[in-house]
């Protein structure tokens, strides 16, 4: 057993979950299921494997362009970016207070 | 009107020679699927009021005997995980339920401008995330070849709508597979673009280093037809590539004769179903009768690639999900106090299972004392692989494999058990971690008439030259299991 109980509901916090007891054992025993097998990584030599964040043919300069909005979407109007927003005033997003007095 | 034989080519025919209007296609295709998808459950969305403005506006250009663009009039649908203007959009998620998007992804936008009729969006696996479709928080889709079995994932409904003639073609994506397999378990052909050559710009993200758009047809040409429309660089896409787009339907002309196809011995051994090896090995046979030179190759770090796909996905993705907070858009719990607790509720409430474990997984392979252990590991072995592929396109212009190590399994049938569910995406993988791209077209058939499909994999930009080697497979026809 890599993962216990206690590192589930660590990991639940980091990623905002809260999970309920039962979806937290049946996580603690798939996660474990998995992570055996991705033990198999360790088998392979890799000291002289540079890691692959992203493709390779794609790390060019090409990726830079000028900071000009020439072919780039205009920002969404407020009314639109707004639109889906569960609670909002016309103006903000509307959350639970964050600060108390 | 003949739906099964409608593709992308005769619609435009028809259209052109006023046999018929975009408009009478539409409709037909809404009786199709009025018809026949209460059982499959492919589509979760239709739009008929753009679909019938789009298709009036091409009958009157065709009725001004204006030269038609190369969709004109062609009904095609959209995996739900491509944001769509005004239609709503959900990724297969409770969590963006109600979600009406206020753009176009670069990929739609570029169908319709050259004609395409949008008739819905298509149901998924939930953020793409699963290989049987039976993920999605809104309803399972069932294989239009046989009803108790899946049509694969996470693109089974763009798959099972082409293989039920209830569109033309369709978009999907792949981050482990997920247009390559549903083509096979329905009978279609999908195609996996290299990374880099359609704009993501659109695409709810699951795992940016490896999604990909590509489409889902009923013929080779219309997938080049389709990729050539899509292709090509987007400025609101830094990944997407500035290279030119060939004209991949004129490439389809030349011979395959000459043409050298890897066979990697690892793809050929423990768990690949009996039929399905018959039906490969029957396929490379029919492409060596064509001209072809078959070579045999090896791609050794094969079998470390399920293991480094699981935890770049799942880290990839426990990043990308993190905006789904119930602020902008989505569902919000009700009655949480502090932020924190919206949050949590929030996400407890909208995701799904498997959403839920792979968050969880990829948060665990990039929590402190783990980086190193698990990210950093799979990155350096996902270099190997890629490196194997390199090697291996020294030397062959193509590489032919199983899509699938079986054909559709029965819902149900593996959805208890997440880890035999990922080992399955084993022939896969490989292509969407190397970055290359690769198509699945239909080569046969299981004693029980399920459709195999045959995978064929290229460099890096090398779309032409296995579409080519996929209509010499299409050529040779489809044969029934021995």
């Amino acid at each position: 057993m890599k993962v216990s109980l206690q590192d589930v509901t660590h990991v639940a916090n980091l990623a905002n979950l809260e999970l309920t007891e039962s979806e937290r054992t049946a996580m603690l025993r798939d996660m474990n299921s998995i992570l055996d097998h991705i033990d198999n990584l360790n088998e392979i030599d890799t000291t002289n494997a540079p890691p692959m964040a992203q493709m390779a043919v794609l790390q060019s300069e090409q990726a830079s362009r000028e900071d000009i909005l020439e072919g780039l979407r205009p920002s969404l109007p407020r009314e639109e970016a707004l639109a889906n927003a569960p609670a909002n005033d016309g103006i903000f997003f509307i959350v639970p207070k964050v600060i108390g007095r | 009107m003949n739906l099964q034989s409608l593709t992308i080519d005769s619609a435009r025919a028809a259209l052109a020679e006023g046999k018929t209007s975009a408009s009478a296609l539409v409709d037909a295709h809404y009786v199709k699927i009025a018809a026949d998808d209460a059982e499959i459950g492919a589509y979760l969305f239709l739009c008929k009021e753009r679909a019938a403005a789009k298709a009036a506006a091409i009958d009157a250009l065709a009725a001004r005997g204006d030269e038609l663009s190369p969709l004109a009039g062609v009904p095609v649908a959209i995996k739900d995980v491509m944001v769509t203007r005004g239609i709503r959009t959900t990724a297969g998620s409770k969590i963006l339920g109600d979600y009406i998007p206020p753009y176009d992804c670069t990929a739609v936008a570029r169908l319709e401008a050259a004609g395409a009729v949008i008739l819905g969006k298509l149901n998924c696996d939930e953020f793409a995330m699963g290989s049987s479709n039976e993920n999605s928080a809104w309803k399972p889709v069932r294989n239009p070849r046989d009803l108790s079995r899946v049509p694969g994932g996470s693109s089974g409904g763009s798959a099972a709508a082409v293989a039920a003639n209830m569109a033309v073609a369709t978009l999907g994506s792949d981050t482990g597979g997920s247009i390559r397999q549903p083509a096979s378990f329905c009978g279609v052909v999908g195609l996996m673009p290299t990374y880099g050559r359609v704009s993501r710009y659109g695409l709810i993200a699951f795992a940016s280093s490896l999604d990909r758009i590509g489409p889902l047809t009923k013929t080779v040409k219309d997938a080049a037809t389709i990729l050539k429309v899509i292709a090509g660089h987007d400025p609101m896409d830094s990944t997407s590539a500035d290279i030119p787009v060939p004209d991949y339907v004129a490439e389809l002309a030349k011979p395959v004769r000459g043409l050298r196809l890897g066979v990697p011995k690892e793809y050929f051994g423990e768990g690949l179903d009996a039929e399905v090896r018959g039906a490969i090995e029957a396929a490379i046979q029919r492409l060596a009768a064509q001209g072809c030179e078959i070579v045999p190759i090896s791609l050794p770090h094969t079998k470390f690639a399920i293991p480094v796909y699981y935890i770049i996905a799942t880290a990839e993705a426990s990043s990308n999900l993190a905006r789904f907070d119930g602020v902008r858009y989505g569902h919000r719990a009700a009655g949480a106090t502090t932020l924190s607790q919206m949050y949590r509720r929030t996400r407890d409430e909208g995701f799904g299972a498997e959403v839920k474990r792979r968050i969880m997984l990829g948060t665990y392979v990039l929590s402190a004392g783990y980086y190193d252990a698990y990210y950093l590991k799979a990155q350096k072995v996902r270099t190997l692989i890629a490196q194997d592929f390199a090697e291996a396109f020294k030397n062959v212009d193509a590489i032919v494999t199983p899509t699938s190590p079986t054909a559709a399994f029965k819902l149900g049938e593996k959805s208890n058990d997440p880890l035999a569910m990922y080992l399955a995406d084993i022939y896969t993988v490989t292509a969407d971690l190397a970055g290359i791209c690769g198509i699945s077209v239909p080569c046969g058939e299981t004693k029980e008439k399920l459709p195999i499909g045959v995978q064929i994999l290229g460099k890096h930009f090398g779309e032409a030259v296995i579409l080519r080697v996929a209509v010499a497979v299409e050529k040779s026809g489809v044969k029934a299991g021995s």
